[in-house]
């Protein structure tokens, strides 16, 4: 097996982006990870594509980047694991690359969300669950799904809604940091109690928006990474596990099963210790499609015992300075949550602070070199959990 | 832009957008016939789930197949119907074809039998739903479209 690094990433400009079509997008995120790896087009050997697609027109994206992109005739194809796309891309990259097929690899990821109404959307989101058992006749939308997560973890555990809001305030707070963010605003608890239920527990400031973005990662084999940056960044572990379609036959509604396991094997691989992660993670970028799931990640990646993850928000310890500083890009909450291209976002993210170059305001310390990223997909029917790393281990 | 000649529409910022030419309905035609005795009990009011004749392991939703003892011995049992509320929701902002009911309550239900079930809590009282009250589910005509299916139902 090789080593695998990350030479170049970009994300675009999350929002709602009517000026550029699907492939204008994809294109600004290529091309600008494409320049900080500093490769051109014949340097690519691989690549693979991450969206869901459903809402927009292309409806074989991979096809139509790629010719864009003047990537033709490179070997690809797209992959898909619903909101953990992104993830499931890179996997794919790395993949090549650490079983020798491949020496230099790209991941992209786009949604171009904004080409269907805001209802159909919330039609889309709902069938990522089951669709004859749940969706065809209850309806769920896919804020009701976390929702049934939010009011079993509040009832158990005594979690208030000012507790979400509170995840809410934070991520929003380092979004105002962030330029590339959807929502680059503070927001207040205030603001948060105001906003209207989705699907009751959850109001409208805890979801992630409707977004449109685009992300790409290179990735490159460690025979040749050296050759085009001094300050490669490791891909450590990226580990995947999965949990059933239909919610009733999980376990229980107060973790997610699937990112438990997918941590543990993360954890194992990476040679982080399993008691207390966040004493060896600099930083961390969690799949907060909803306030409830940043909190229920917090448990899941064991930031906090079962039980006591909405304590941490409480006491401010996901900030800069707390036990573990968690989404400093404004996670999907505020930075955006385009399907596809979100968990590709959150690798270029990490990477950029492992390498201490995003906004003075949101830079963690960095002191182990070592960084997370969750991406959830659906309600953890597919969960990846990864480990960056500045150093070659 | 002369909108009769080209689809082409500002937005609210004045960005060009293209609208859609071609338009089409999506309907799927989804087969059913290996647990087409689900949807008989529906008929006489009965909800039932299969029951792996190997393993004793029982499923709902209803699967003719056990996967773990790589079987389709299965038999169909009929459900008590009689459960409590693990947790809900209350759906406000509604997908596409939903949209004509009114919000309406989404929960799952454990019943005595250990199965779960996801489905819609009836209330005219959403304020009083509470995770661990009495549920019984129970077949009813879903309206406006008038085709059968199972419905919970609080019991305080």
């Amino acid at each position: 097996m090789k080593r695998v690094a990350i030479i170049g990433g970009a994300y675009t400009k999350f929002g709602k982006r009517v000026d550029v079509t699907f492939t204008e997008l994809a294109w600004e995120a290529i091309k600008e990870a494409m320049e900080d790896a500093g490769i051109s087009q014949e340097d690519i050997e691989f690549a693979s594509i991450a969206s869901f697609e459903h809402w927009s027109s292309e409806s074989s994206p991979a096809a139509s980047i790629l010719e864009y992109a003047g990537l033709n005739p490179v070997e690809a194809f797209k992959v898909e694991s619903a909101c953990s796309s992104g993830s499931a891309a890179v996997k794919a990259a790395y993949m090549a690359i650490a079983s020798g097929e491949a020496k230099i690899a790209i991941a992209i990821g786009i949604e171009k969300m904004f080409e269907m109404t805001t209802p159909d959307v919330v039609e889309m989101l709902g069938r990522i669950g089951n669709y004859f058992w749940e969706f065809q006749n209850f309806g769920p939308s896919f804020v009701g799904y976390y929702a049934l997560y939010a009011t079993a973890y509040m009832n158990r555990y005594g979690a208030t809604e000012d507790d979400l809001g509170k995840v809410a305030v934070k991520n929003h707070y380092y979004a105002s940091f962030n330029p590339k963010a959807q929502f680059p605003r503070k927001i207040t608890l205030e603001d948060h109690k105001k906003s209207p239920y989705i699907a009751y527990p959850l109001r409208l400031l805890d979801c992630s928006p409707i977004t449109d973005g685009a992300a790409a990662v290179v990735l490159a084999s460690e025979d040749v990474a050296r050759k085009f940056t001094d300050s490669p960044v490791w891909i450590r572990a990226i580990a995947g596990a999965t949990a059933s379609s239909n919610l009733s036959r999980r376990e229980d509604f107060l973790s997610i099963p699937s990112a438990r396991i997918a941590a543990e094997r993360a954890y194992r691989k990476a040679k982080i210790d399993l008691d207390k992660p966040y004493k060896q993670i600099d930083v961390a970028e969690v799949h907060d499609c909803f306030t409830i799931a940043e909190i229920l990640a917090y448990e899941d990646l064991r930031f906090a015992e079962r039980g006591n993850g909405f304590k941490l928000i409480r006491d401010e310890q996901t900030y800069i300075g707390g036990r573990i500083p968690v989404n400093l890009s404004g996670g999907l909450k505020a930075k955006g949550h385009p399907i596809g291209a979100t968990g590709i976002s959150m690798f270029v993210e990490i990477r950029d602070q492992l390498l201490q170059r995003v906004e003075s305001s949101r830079q963690a310390p960095i002191n182990n070199g070592i960084a997370l990223a969750h991406n959830v997909g659906g309600t953890g029917h597919y969960v990846f959990v990864s480990v960056l790393s500045l150093e070659k281990w | 832009m002369e909108k009769d000649i080209l689809p082409i529409f500002p937005d609210k910022t004045g960005a060009l957008i293209w609208k859609d030419i071609r338009e089409f309905k999506l309907k799927y035609n989804i087969p059913l016939g290996k647990i087409s005795r689900f949807f008989e009990g529906l008929k006489e009011g009965v909800i039932y789930a299969t029951k792996c004749k190997r393993c004793g392991k029982i499923y709902f939703p209803p699967q003719a197949d056990c996967p773990y003892c790589r079987t389709s011995d299965v038999e169909w049992i009929k459900l008590s119907g009689e459960g409590k509320l693990l947790t809900f929701s209350i759906i406000n902002v509604k997908p596409t074809t939903f949209s004509h009911y009114q919000d309406y309550a989404i929960g799952i239900c454990e019943l005595k039998e250990g199965v779960r079930i996801f489905t819609w809590i009836r209330t005219n009282e959403p304020n009083k739903l509470k995770v661990g009250m009495k549920i019984k589910i129970k077949v009813v005509k879903r309206e406006p479209e008038g085709y059968l299916i199972y419905e919970g139902f609080p019991e305080e």
